[in-house]
């Protein structure tokens, strides 16, 4: 059978980015991760709750393209609930794929959402860190 | 659905498509052979001809030559013009907003030992004219000016710049595949040498173009062949399409006092409505604008989820010039050189109205625009 050329955005993609999923800012949040894109200039914020080493509360904003939000919808779904390694094991490629795919020219945006988890939970272990020396 | 993306690719006009079927199927002759269906054939380009001489008040329909694209007549113009004319310099100019179909042409003249000269544009997008005149100079052999700006709507004070580039320098090319059909241009009266032009602007095909040289103005061919379009445009004439684009230019010119007018309204009433939106900016000229064009820059979110929100969700076509959205994940130099920082290009909404909208559409846009910008501005990080 002939391989269909993707054009344009997945399905999934497109209702990720019509319906994003954990939207906004986890109150009084235990880890932040922000993240610039230097490619081409966008914003990604995710923040997290952490109780027993497992995300339990995962939010996101983003300042990007439909890819972008997206991607940052979908990382926060397969984050949620799991264990703060586990997380840590989510690659951009998990995103991609779990999208159904991305064009070439958008898996930046994939790392962006996949680096600000990253950075978020870095945040939390540096936090906790802090607190047990004081 | 309302389509509000013309400056991209325009509906062809019913009674140009009469014109251009009946091209194809009955008088397809070429016009280059001697029996009748061929002679037709020529009648209708050089009817095509009169007919886009006209819209531009060319001095004689010779002046016109028939090209695919408008890309196509840009390079002709360019590449042959400063070829065919390196005796009198080789020095060349363009402005920071002109389309890539014309920078592109200049940077391989610059590969070709051609200086080539960016001119400025202040932030409306107009020519900075007391820079340009200092730019041009005596062995500067084309300059090239888009006549107004297909991303910001801007149009350019052609007859003054034109005054500015022959007191020092020698041609003018510009670029009105934007403006032509939409607003007069008279190419004698504003001081033009060479003026490219294209079909779909004017609801017409794809497939055809025209570049106005004019009379005395030598160029040097970029396509060599069997020497159609006075040897300068070689390759068989595409009847059908020159053809429609002779009618279209025939309607434009007729109904472009009307047309404009009605498209100015619609434009105003669209920047009034859409610069309510909190954080809503024009981009471009308020005043010095083509009718059908209206630009904005959004604060805090970006454009193309703009863009996909008002298609998905709305229905509604609209173009951008973000980053995110190029080949390159650059921001349209045009916004960067009106002096709009990254995160502002970021947020750039072109919307070119056209022969289909209506009074009607107005409301639903800004409606549809107000929901989005709500939307995105709720997911933001900024
Ligand atoms: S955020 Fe710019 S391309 Fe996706």
């Amino acid at each position: 059978m002939e391989e269909k050329p993707q054009i344009g955005y997945s399905k999934k993609v497109m209702d990720h980015f019509l319906n994003p999923r954990n939207v906004g800012e986890v109150e009084d949040a235990d880890g932040i991760g922000i993240v610039g894109n230097p490619v081409c200039g966008d914003l990604m914020q995710v923040s997290i709750r952490v109780e027993d080493e497992i995300i339990t509360e995962i939010k996101f904003k983003t300042f990007g393209c439909g890819s972008a939000i997206a991607t940052a919808s979908m990382v926060t779904e397969l984050a949620e609930g799991k264990s703060l390694d586990e997380a840590l094991e989510i690659t951009r490629q998990d995103v991609a794929d779990e999208l159904e795919g991305l064009p070439p020219i958008k898996m930046h945006c994939s790392n962006l959402a996949a680096d600000a988890l990253h950075k978020a939970i870095e945040d939390y272990r540096q936090k906790q860190a802090k607190k047990a020396e004081s | 659905m309302v389509y509000l993306d013309h400056a991209s690719s325009r509906p062809v006009d019913p009674r140009v498509l009469v014109v251009a079927g009946r091209y194809l199927r009955e008088d397809f002759g070429n016009p280059s052979t001697l029996y009748s269906r061929g002679l037709t054939a020529r009648t209708a380009l050089e009817e095509a001809r009169v007919k886009v001489a006209r819209l531009i008040g060319a001095e004689t329909p010779s002046c016109i030559v028939f090209t695919a694209t408008a890309t196509e007549a840009n390079n002709l113009a360019l590449v042959g013009g400063a070829l065919r004319n390196r005796k009198m310099g080789t020095h060349v100019v363009t402005s920071a907003i002109d389309h890539i179909s014309v920078i592109n042409p200049m940077k391989q003249l610059q590969k070709q030992g051609f200086e080539l000269s960016i001119a400025p544009v202040n932030s409306y997008g107009i020519i900075d004219l007391d820079a340009l005149g200092r730019i041009v100079r005596a062995d500067t052999v084309l300059s090239s000016i888009n006549y107004a700006n297909d991303e910001i709507g801007t149009i350019e004070p052609i007859h003054e710049i034109s005054e500015i580039v022959h007191e020092n320098g020698n041609y003018l090319h510009v670029n009105a595949t934007a403006a032509a059909g939409t607003i007069p241009i008279d190419v004698q009266a504003e001081g033009i040498d060479l003026l490219t032009l294209s079909s779909n602007e004017l609801y017409g095909p794809r497939g055809a173009a025209a570049l106005y040289i004019k009379k005395g103005v030598r160029l040097q061919p970029v396509l060599p062949g069997g020497g159609q379009e006075r040897g300068l445009r070689s390759g068989t004439e595409n009847i059908f399409s020159v053809a429609a684009m002779g009618e279209a230019a025939r309607l434009a010119a007729e109904e472009m006092h009307h047309e404009s007018r009605r498209l100015t309204a619609l434009r105003d009433a669209l920047i009034r409505e859409i610069l309510a939106i909190e954080d809503a900016y024009l981009t471009g000229h308020p005043a010095q604008r083509l009718p059908n064009h209206a630009s904005f820059r959004f604060g805090r979110i970006e454009g193309e989820s703009i863009l996909l929100n008002l298609d998905t969700v709305h229905d509604i076509q609209v173009a951008t010039g973000s980053a995110c959205t190029s080949q390159t994940l650059e921001p349209s130099h045009v916004l960067l050189a009106i002096g709009l920082k990254h995160e502002e290009a970021h947020g750039s909404v072109v919307m070119t109205l056209g022969r289909s909208n209506t009074d009607a559409d107005i409301p639903v846009v800004v409606d549809a625009v107000e929901k989005t910008v709500q939307r995105l501005r709720a997911i933001t990080a900024l």
